[in-house]
């Protein structure tokens, strides 16, 4: 103590646990910027990078044939002194007015030029068809382990199975999804599936994939409806579907949709499970033309975490690809925020219904 | 649903209008019923008819044995208290009495009987969905569903494929008159259950039993979380609950027991010690056991 000196008897000193109380704390911020900081430069990339892509110069200023648009062939070449880059129909039109364009070396970009709208609508039907199949088969799953098992060694052994296909690593769910449900299997000479590349190939495995996340949200989400309402609802004559239908069901219906969220984007986002299963590099038909309605779910699909995926595999990179592999991104991450704004939206409408 | 065994085949006569009851003074003599058909000397006899006939009921939990040798006979449309100190086995007789304890894992009644109206109801062609139909219960803590009071009131009906809006609407008015509380909530019908007061929503678990038209109201801690004004007026709703409803109280509240039941049954270690009118067990209790109980000395 420095009373002496003029201090007081509360003056604070300098000491060991005090620097060491500063320097962790710095620590601890700093760690915490730092991961605001990638989060931020991950973000600014693409948001930057694929602006180029979406928006022009001129009025409108939004690019909406990278939205509406088929991918094509971007032609970049010089004719006359001039620089030019087309897409594929420009290119053709280009030449067909002036002839003496055909000899000139045009560089050629595949997919770098037209837009991605195949790849959009693709993403969002493999989207909604696989968590369909995950939230009807999970929900059922999740509710007879909550509300209808009685624990035994057979219900431990199911929760170490949901939590194990947790930890497979997506490739093999793709491996297993071209396996099982495109190529399928032949028992006593009757086929099985064989479904070949095909949205109903990609729904499956994805629903694969993401049903431990929807089992186990839904199970948390059933076990935090009161007990009280189970009883109070027994105990006027209902059954225990009836229960279940109309009195558990229904308040936990929120809390599901907030988990099946996490589940949309790594849904939307998965690029190795598709890849054999239901995605196409290139389609020229969207998913609607087809010659009767079963075809539908039977055909091949363009998907954007694919299409990233297939841009950026090409060699030579260059400013021209660059464009197309972050303007895709971009649209993706859109994408994803829309699908994940809209059960926002569904799970707020529910909620406010069924408050307690 | 099976519905071919005439199970707890209603016998009453077509239910008195409350009417009267709702001037009624709430504090009265108790057992005037029971006096009147009994001689005194046969008090501890059954007076009124047998409604529920508990012979001989051992029940446990898993391996732990929460009621031994369980012999009780209640009375139709009285008002019937089980007391006794926490663990004594009073809730265990009482969710017995609607197989609510089906629900708990391990849980059964390893002998004796239960009959009501003379169907023993632990058999296996027993529906337990008509018996709790007929037996109604309202819990400790009030568990209004989380939709609207008319919904809260209408969900036992729509189970039973009922959903003709003018029938509805007269359950909905009748239930709520039954339980005391449609003057207050009449104008709020389409509002949340759970906007209610906790002596409202208690309320208003009672309305929601009663709409079901059941036999038996099973009560288990009614009024424990509910303030003295909110447990008053329970209390009033029982004195006109009995005219047309057996009604099984399970309290901690001696002087609730005291207040509002005919006959008082005291549970000590899974045991009926004692079961006589309520008048008796509190003035002139048999067994030292009831007396150091009632007075205080333990529990």
């Amino acid at each position: 103590m420095n009373i002496a000196a003029g201090g007081h008897i509360f003056q604070s000193q300098p000491n060991a646990a005090r620097r060491w109380e500063h320097a962790t704390f710095w620590l601890f911020r700093a760690a915490t910027y730092l991961v605001l900081g990638c989060g931020l430069s991950v973000f600014a990339t693409i948001v930057f990078k694929g602006t180029r892509a979406l928006v022009k110069p001129e009025a409108p200023f939004i690019n909406t044939t990278f939205f509406t648009d088929a991918p094509e062939t971007l032609y970049v070449f010089t004719f006359e002194g001039k620089g030019y880059a087309q897409g594929d129909r420009e290119h053709r039109a280009f030449i067909a007015a002036h002839p003496a364009a055909a000899r000139v070396k045009a560089e050629s970009y595949v997919y770098s030029a037209g837009g991605i709208f195949p790849c959009i609508v693709g993403t969002f039907l493999l989207v909604v068809g696989s968590m369909a199949i995950a939230l009807t088969l999970g929900v059922c799953a999740a509710i007879y382990l909550n509300e209808y098992a009685r624990d035994g060694a057979f219900i431990r052994f199911v929760r170490l199975a949901i939590l194990n296909l947790a930890g497979v690593p997506s490739i093999v769910f793709g491996l297993f999804g071209f396996g099982m449900f495109v190529i399928g299997f032949k028992v006593f000479g009757v086929q099985f599936f064989g479904w070949n590349v095909s949205l109903a190939a990609g729904w499956f495995t994805l629903a694969f994939m993401v049903l431990p996340v929807v089992i186990t949200a839904s199970e948390e989400s059933l076990k935090a409806v009161p007990m009280g309402f189970r009883a109070g609802s027994l105990a006027l004559g209902a059954t225990k579907w009836q229960t279940i239908r109309k009195n558990v069901l229904p308040y936990a219906l929120p809390g599901i949709l907030t988990s099946s969220i996490l589940g949309i984007a790594r849904v939307a986002g998965e690029t190795a499970p598709i890849m054999f299963t239901a995605a196409y590099v290139v389609r020229d038909k969207l998913p609607w033309d087809v010659a009767k309605v079963s075809d539908f779910f039977f055909q091949g699909v363009m998907a954007l975490p694919y299409h990233i995926y297939v841009v950026s595999s090409k060699i030579p990179q260059n400013e021209y690809t660059e464009r197309v592999q972050y303007g895709t991104a971009f649209v993706f991450l859109l994408v994803v925020a829309l699908i994940a704004a809209t059960s926002i939206l569904l799970r707020n409408k529910l909620r406010s219904r069924y408050q307690w | 649903m099976v519905t071919s065994v005439p199970i707890l085949m209603d016998t009453r006569p077509s239910a008195p209008s409350t009417a009267p009851a709702a001037g009624k003074p709430t504090v009265r003599p108790p057992a005037v019923g029971a006096s009147a058909v009994a001689s005194p000397a046969a008090l501890n006899l059954p007076a009124a008819t047998t409604l529920i006939d508990i012979e001989q009921v051992d029940f446990f939990y898993g391996a732990t044995q929460a009621l031994a040798d369980i012999n009780l006979k209640i009375d139709d449309r009285k008002v019937t208290a089980f007391i006794g100190p926490s663990g004594c086995g009073k809730s265990t007789l009482l969710r017995c009495l609607n197989r609510m304890n089906d629900l708990i894992e391990g849980a059964r009644v390893s002998r004796g009987t239960i009959r009501i109206r003379g169907v023993e109801i632990y058999q296996p062609d027993v529906d337990v969905i008509e018996l709790r139909k007929r037996v109604g219960m309202v819990f400790q803590k009030s568990n209004p569903f989380p939709k609207s009071i008319y919904e809260n009131i209408t969900y036992g009906l729509r189970l039973q494929g009922r959903s003709d809006k003018s029938d509805l609407d007269a359950v909905v008015e009748k239930s709520l008159r039954g339980a005391a509380l449609w003057d207050e909530v009449k104008d709020r019908l389409d509002t949340s259950g759970l906007g209610l007061s906790g002596g409202q929503q208690q309320r208003l678990c009672i309305a929601r039993a009663i709409a079901v038209e059941p036999e038996v109201i099973l009560m288990d801690e009614p009024c424990s979380a509910l303030d003295p004004v909110a447990t008053a007026k329970v209390e009033e709703l029982i004195q006109t609950l009995r005219e047309n409803y057996t009604i099984v109280i399970v309290t901690h509240n001696m002087q609730q027991a005291a207040r509002c039941s005919d006959k008082t049954a005291f549970f000590y270690m899974g045991r009926l010690i004692e079961y006589a009118d309520t008048r008796n067990i509190f003035t002139n209790p048999a067994n030292p056991q009831t007396e150091a109980y009632v007075s205080g000395r333990f529990g």
